[in-house]
Protein backbone atom coordinates (compact mmCIF):
# COMPACT_ATOMS: atom_id res chain seq x y z
CA UNK A 1 0.00 0.00 0.00
CA UNK A 2 1.01 3.60 -0.52
CA UNK A 3 0.44 6.81 -0.03
CA UNK A 4 -0.69 9.09 -3.46
CA UNK A 5 -2.09 12.64 -3.91
CA UNK A 6 -4.03 13.44 -7.21
CA UNK A 7 -4.63 16.74 -8.19
CA UNK A 8 -7.25 16.90 -11.65
CA UNK A 9 -8.65 19.96 -13.47
CA UNK A 10 -12.34 20.15 -14.53
CA UNK A 11 -13.83 22.13 -17.41
CA UNK A 12 -15.76 25.50 -16.15
CA UNK A 13 -18.63 24.54 -18.43
CA UNK A 14 -19.91 22.16 -16.00
CA UNK A 15 -22.55 23.17 -13.29
CA UNK A 16 -21.78 22.34 -9.75
CA UNK A 17 -23.86 19.36 -9.62
CA UNK A 18 -22.34 17.97 -12.81
CA UNK A 19 -18.96 19.00 -11.40
CA UNK A 20 -19.92 16.79 -8.16
CA UNK A 21 -20.73 13.55 -10.10
CA UNK A 22 -17.75 13.72 -12.06
CA UNK A 23 -15.65 14.05 -8.95
CA UNK A 24 -18.15 11.14 -7.48
CA UNK A 25 -16.68 9.06 -10.49
CA UNK A 26 -13.70 9.37 -9.79
CA UNK A 27 -13.70 8.34 -6.50
CA UNK A 28 -15.74 5.52 -7.08
CA UNK A 29 -12.89 4.52 -9.47
CA UNK A 30 -10.63 4.49 -6.25
CA UNK A 31 -13.33 2.52 -4.31
CA UNK A 32 -13.78 0.13 -6.19
CA UNK A 33 -10.23 -0.49 -6.63
CA UNK A 34 -9.94 -1.26 -2.77
CA UNK A 35 -8.20 1.83 -2.13
CA UNK A 36 -9.21 4.19 0.83
CA UNK A 37 -9.57 7.82 0.83
CA UNK A 38 -7.62 9.96 2.87
CA UNK A 39 -8.66 13.26 2.16
CA UNK A 40 -10.42 15.34 -0.63
CA UNK A 41 -10.11 19.21 -1.08
CA UNK A 42 -12.29 20.75 -3.58
CA UNK A 43 -10.52 24.33 -4.61
CA UNK A 44 -13.74 25.71 -6.21
CA UNK A 45 -13.68 27.56 -9.63
CA UNK A 46 -9.72 28.73 -9.98
CA UNK A 47 -7.95 31.09 -12.55
CA UNK A 48 -6.09 29.21 -14.55
CA UNK A 49 -2.07 30.32 -15.17
CA UNK A 50 -2.33 30.05 -18.88
CA UNK A 51 -5.09 28.63 -20.84
CA UNK A 52 -5.51 25.06 -21.59
CA UNK A 53 -8.21 23.59 -24.36
CA UNK A 54 -9.43 27.65 -24.55
CA UNK A 55 -10.55 27.46 -21.11
CA UNK A 56 -9.24 30.22 -18.62
CA UNK A 57 -10.61 28.72 -15.60
CA UNK A 58 -11.17 25.21 -14.14
CA UNK A 59 -12.47 23.19 -10.68
CA UNK A 60 -9.86 22.14 -9.21
CA UNK A 61 -9.98 18.66 -7.16
CA UNK A 62 -7.69 16.90 -4.71
CA UNK A 63 -7.84 13.46 -3.48
CA UNK A 64 -5.59 11.56 -1.08
CA UNK A 65 -5.85 8.21 -1.12
CA UNK A 66 -3.58 4.94 -0.01
CA UNK A 67 -4.00 2.35 -2.28
CA UNK A 68 -1.94 -0.51 -4.75
CA UNK A 69 0.41 0.64 -7.47
CA UNK A 70 -2.05 -0.60 -9.91
CA UNK A 71 -4.20 1.62 -8.95
CA UNK A 72 -2.96 4.39 -10.55
CA UNK A 73 -3.09 3.37 -14.13
CA UNK A 74 -6.52 2.90 -14.03
CA UNK A 75 -7.44 6.02 -12.28
CA UNK A 76 -5.25 7.92 -14.84
CA UNK A 77 -6.84 5.83 -17.44
CA UNK A 78 -10.53 6.90 -16.37
CA UNK A 79 -9.17 10.67 -16.92
CA UNK A 80 -8.03 9.88 -19.87
CA UNK A 81 -10.80 8.67 -21.07
CA UNK A 82 -13.16 11.95 -19.96
CA UNK A 83 -13.06 14.68 -21.79
CA UNK A 84 -14.22 16.51 -18.73
CA UNK A 85 -10.88 16.51 -17.14
CA UNK A 86 -8.46 19.41 -18.73
CA UNK A 87 -5.29 17.99 -16.58
CA UNK A 88 -4.50 15.83 -14.02
CA UNK A 89 -1.40 14.82 -11.42
CA UNK A 90 -1.14 11.41 -9.49
CA UNK A 91 1.98 11.12 -7.29
CA UNK A 92 3.27 9.15 -4.97
CA UNK A 93 4.13 10.86 -1.48
CA UNK A 94 7.21 10.45 -0.15
CA UNK A 95 7.62 10.46 3.98
CA UNK A 96 8.26 13.98 4.07
CA UNK A 97 5.20 14.98 1.95
CA UNK A 98 3.45 12.47 4.07
CA UNK A 99 4.24 14.56 7.24
CA UNK A 100 3.37 17.69 5.28
CA UNK A 101 0.13 16.35 4.21
CA UNK A 102 -1.11 15.73 7.97
CA UNK A 103 -0.05 18.96 9.37
CA UNK A 104 -2.20 20.53 6.48
CA UNK A 105 -5.04 18.33 6.83
CA UNK A 106 -5.18 19.36 10.32
CA UNK A 107 -4.98 22.48 9.53
CA UNK A 108 -7.69 22.68 7.60
CA UNK A 109 -9.71 20.61 10.22
CA UNK A 110 -9.29 23.39 12.76
CA UNK A 111 -10.05 26.34 9.89
CA UNK A 112 -13.63 27.12 9.49
CA UNK A 113 -15.23 24.48 6.58
CA UNK A 114 -15.75 26.74 3.73
CA UNK A 115 -13.02 26.14 1.04
CA UNK A 116 -16.01 25.26 -1.39
CA UNK A 117 -17.22 28.60 -2.06
CA UNK A 118 -13.69 30.60 -1.00
CA UNK A 119 -10.14 28.92 -2.21
CA UNK A 120 -8.22 31.66 -0.15
CA UNK A 121 -9.27 29.55 2.92
CA UNK A 122 -7.22 26.52 1.57
CA UNK A 123 -4.58 28.95 0.60
CA UNK A 124 -4.35 30.52 3.84
CA UNK A 125 -4.26 26.84 5.41
CA UNK A 126 -0.93 25.74 3.58
CA UNK A 127 0.46 29.18 3.94
CA UNK A 128 1.78 29.54 7.33
CA UNK A 129 3.31 25.69 7.28
CA UNK A 130 5.80 26.73 4.38
CA UNK A 131 6.18 30.69 4.83
CA UNK A 132 6.66 31.00 8.23
CA UNK A 133 9.77 30.10 8.51
CA UNK A 134 11.05 31.23 5.24
CA UNK A 135 9.75 34.19 6.71
CA UNK A 136 12.60 35.70 8.10
CA UNK A 137 14.85 34.88 5.33
CA UNK A 138 13.90 37.54 2.65
CA UNK A 139 15.55 40.81 4.44
CA UNK A 140 18.89 38.74 3.74
CA UNK A 141 18.47 37.28 0.71
CA UNK A 142 16.97 40.53 -0.76
CA UNK A 143 20.18 42.00 -0.91
CA UNK A 144 21.65 39.55 -3.22
CA UNK A 145 18.47 39.11 -5.06
CA UNK A 146 17.03 42.19 -6.23
CA UNK A 147 14.77 39.60 -9.14
CA UNK A 148 12.83 38.63 -6.00
CA UNK A 149 10.67 42.04 -5.91
CA UNK B 1 54.49 52.04 -4.66
CA UNK B 2 53.42 51.87 -1.14
CA UNK B 3 53.64 55.52 -0.68
CA UNK B 4 51.00 56.13 -3.72
CA UNK B 5 48.43 53.94 -1.78
CA UNK B 6 48.78 55.86 1.11
CA UNK B 7 47.97 58.77 -0.26
CA UNK B 8 44.85 57.29 -1.23
CA UNK B 9 41.76 58.39 1.17
CA UNK B 10 38.37 57.50 1.52
CA UNK B 11 35.37 59.27 3.32
CA UNK B 12 34.00 56.10 4.35
CA UNK B 13 35.92 52.94 5.04
CA UNK B 14 35.83 50.12 1.91
CA UNK B 15 33.82 47.42 2.53
CA UNK B 16 35.39 44.36 1.06
CA UNK B 17 34.56 41.50 2.66
CA UNK B 18 30.96 42.70 3.90
CA UNK B 19 29.50 40.49 1.41
CA UNK B 20 26.63 38.19 3.02
CA UNK B 21 26.83 34.33 3.06
CA UNK B 22 24.11 32.76 1.03
CA UNK B 23 22.36 30.31 3.01
CA UNK B 24 19.81 27.45 1.92
CA UNK B 25 16.65 28.99 3.60
CA UNK B 26 14.84 25.59 3.81
CA UNK B 27 17.70 23.56 5.94
CA UNK B 28 18.30 27.09 8.16
CA UNK B 29 14.19 27.02 8.64
CA UNK B 30 13.83 23.18 8.68
CA UNK B 31 11.45 22.90 5.58
CA UNK B 32 11.19 18.81 4.34
CA UNK B 33 8.88 19.01 1.69
CA UNK B 34 8.21 21.81 -0.68
CA UNK B 35 4.54 22.09 -1.52
CA UNK B 36 3.47 22.64 -5.60
CA UNK B 37 0.15 23.93 -4.21
CA UNK B 38 1.75 27.08 -2.66
CA UNK B 39 2.59 29.26 -5.65
CA UNK B 40 3.05 32.80 -4.02
CA UNK B 41 6.11 30.87 -1.96
CA UNK B 42 7.03 29.58 -5.23
CA UNK B 43 7.60 32.84 -6.65
CA UNK B 44 10.54 33.25 -4.81
CA UNK B 45 12.24 30.85 -6.97
CA UNK B 46 11.85 32.43 -9.99
CA UNK B 47 12.58 35.54 -12.15
CA UNK B 48 10.10 37.70 -13.78
CA UNK B 49 9.83 35.26 -16.83
CA UNK B 50 8.90 32.26 -14.76
CA UNK B 51 12.47 30.76 -15.42
CA UNK B 52 13.82 28.76 -12.37
CA UNK B 53 16.25 30.96 -10.55
CA UNK B 54 19.96 29.01 -10.10
CA UNK B 55 21.40 28.05 -6.84
CA UNK B 56 24.15 30.38 -7.40
CA UNK B 57 21.71 33.20 -6.85
CA UNK B 58 19.11 32.01 -4.41
CA UNK B 59 21.36 29.93 -2.52
CA UNK B 60 19.76 26.76 -2.17
CA UNK B 61 21.57 23.87 -1.62
CA UNK B 62 21.77 21.18 -4.51
CA UNK B 63 19.40 18.76 -2.39
CA UNK B 64 16.42 21.29 -1.88
CA UNK B 65 17.21 23.02 -5.56
CA UNK B 66 16.11 19.69 -7.26
CA UNK B 67 13.03 19.80 -4.81
CA UNK B 68 12.03 23.19 -5.75
CA UNK B 69 12.48 21.97 -9.24
CA UNK B 70 10.23 19.53 -8.98
CA UNK B 71 7.65 21.70 -7.27
CA UNK B 72 7.96 24.39 -9.78
CA UNK B 73 7.39 21.83 -12.80
CA UNK B 74 4.43 20.00 -10.91
CA UNK B 75 2.26 23.54 -10.57
CA UNK B 76 3.33 24.27 -13.85
CA UNK B 77 1.29 21.28 -15.39
CA UNK B 78 -1.80 22.06 -13.12
CA UNK B 79 -1.73 25.67 -14.84
CA UNK B 80 -0.80 26.96 -10.95
CA UNK B 81 2.61 28.98 -12.47
CA UNK B 82 2.83 30.06 -16.13
CA UNK B 83 5.54 28.26 -18.28
CA UNK B 84 6.66 31.06 -19.54
CA UNK B 85 5.29 34.98 -18.88
CA UNK B 86 6.60 38.33 -18.47
CA UNK B 87 6.36 40.69 -15.76
CA UNK B 88 5.15 38.22 -13.15
CA UNK B 89 6.10 40.20 -9.77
Amino acid sequence: MNHYETVFILTPVLSDAQMKEAVEKFKKVLTDNDAAIVNEENWGLRKLAYPIQKKTTGFYTLIEFDGDPTIVNKLETAFRRDEKVLRFLTFHLDKFAEEYAIKRRNLKKNAPKEEAIAEPAVEEAAAPAVEEPAAEAPAVEEAQEPVNE
Amino acid sequence: MAQTQSEIRYLTPLSVDTKKKKYCRFKRSGIKYIDYKDPEFLKKFLNEQGKILPRRITGTSLKFQRRVARAVKRARHLALLPYVTDMMK
